[in-house]
């Protein structure tokens, strides 16, 4: 079996650079778009984690786009979910909890509802960084290294 | 319309017990997401497309953490055959299920007839009093805003405490390359000299 650290071939690592654009692309267009069309922040998170973890799988976990991630995913996600609830909180100004508290602009535009779009960000943040972050959690425990701190002994 | 719904709910039903009943646990993740896949061509015919786009790329990514911690064990050989009794009990029960189902639904009002008081105001609503033009993500995350609060919560409580479990080994995870059976997740940790290397 291949060792994750030298990924995929050539052939698969071009198709993923090129997929992953599209993927990432998607993703953001869903969370941003989902007070309009179909979708929101959880799908395009899960969108955005799909593509990490493509490049993860295809790059091997260090090196290619998604590898600066790898240690941060921890720190992103709790950023969205501190941004869920600052979102949250900020909306005291206008009145109570999870008040829609920014301005409106015209109807069928993407600052329609400026609330709901930044609330989808946040969601997107935290759902595609947690999801990347199960995945990483499950390729560890793949690799068989203990959680007691095993694993250096090896090999 | 209802005959494509029926059919494809039909296919569903079947494809969940080929993947019970699949001797290769790779080919059982592999129905398992062609399961999903129909399920969310059900949801997109039953004019729901935030639900399909959701259980699409859900499916993509379960499906592929499902082949990634499979792939070691894809051979694993199953259990013994099951008895007759057994058999005999699981179609009994099935039965038995389909047969309350069945009376459970007749007493049921007509799919979508039914609304609860809200749903009405917010249908009325929604667009006007948010700005957001898709129904469903204004009820979400204004109307119903403390429930997607809750939702993220269980979101950032699993994985924080799936990265609390790997801790150890987030310390070293680039440089180890060990390769054996990954042990219980829930032996004791700092088990004497072993977790002070981390």
């Amino acid at each position: 079996m291949r060792s994750d650290r030298d990924g995929l071939s050539a052939i698969v690592q071009v198709v993923a650079r090129w997929t992953l654009v599209m993927i990432v692309v998607y993703g953001l267009a869903v969370a941003c778009f989902g007070h309009l069309t179909p979708g929101g922040g959880f799908a395009g998170g899960v969108a955005l984690a799909c593509g990490f973890v493509l490049a993860t799988l295809a790059f091997g976990g260090g090196s290619g786009p998604a590898a600066a991630l790898h240690r941060r995913v921890a720190a992103l996600e709790a950023s969205g979910a501190l941004a869920f609830l600052g979102l949250a909180a900020l909306g005291w100004t206008a009145g109570h909890f999870l008040q829609a508290w920014t301005p409106r602009g015209a109807a069928f535009t993407l600052v329609s509802a400026p609330f709901l779009v930044l609330i989808n960000l946040a969601i997107l943040l935290k759902v595609g960084a947690g999801l990347f972050a199960g995945f990483m959690v499950l390729v560890l425990f793949d690799r068989g290294l203990a959680p007691t701190g095993g694993g250096e002994g090896e090999t | 319309m209802d005959a494509i719904l029926i059919g494809l709910a039909a296919f569903l039903v079947l494809g969940s017990v080929a993947a019970l009943e699949m001797k290769h646990l790779l080919s059982a993740v592999i129905t398992v997401g062609i399961v999903g896949m129909g399920l969310s061509i059900l949801f997109l015919l039953l004019g729901a497309p935030d639900i399909a786009i959701t259980q699409v790329v859900v499916e993509v990514i379960v499906v592929t953490v499902m082949i990634r911690a499979t792939t070691r064990t894809a051979d694993e050989e199953p259990g013994p055959p099951r008895s007759l009794a057994t058999v005999v009990a699981g179609v009994g029960a099935v039965l038995v299920l389909v047969g309350v189902g069945v009376a459970a639904f007749a007493a049921l009002p007509r799919f979508g007839a039914a609304r609860p008081m809200p749903s009405d105001w917010y249908l009325a609503q929604a667009s006007t009093a948010t700005g957001g033009a898709n129904v469903v993500t204004a009820i979400l995350l204004d109307f119903r805003g403390y429930d997607t609060l809750g939702e993220a919560t269980v979101i950032l409580v699993a994985i924080a405490g799936a990265l609390l479990v790997a801790r150890h080994v987030r310390g070293d995870g680039e440089a180890g390359g060990g390769r054996r059976p990954p042990p219980p997740a829930a032996k004791p940790p700092a088990s004497g000299s072993e977790a002070a290397g981390a």
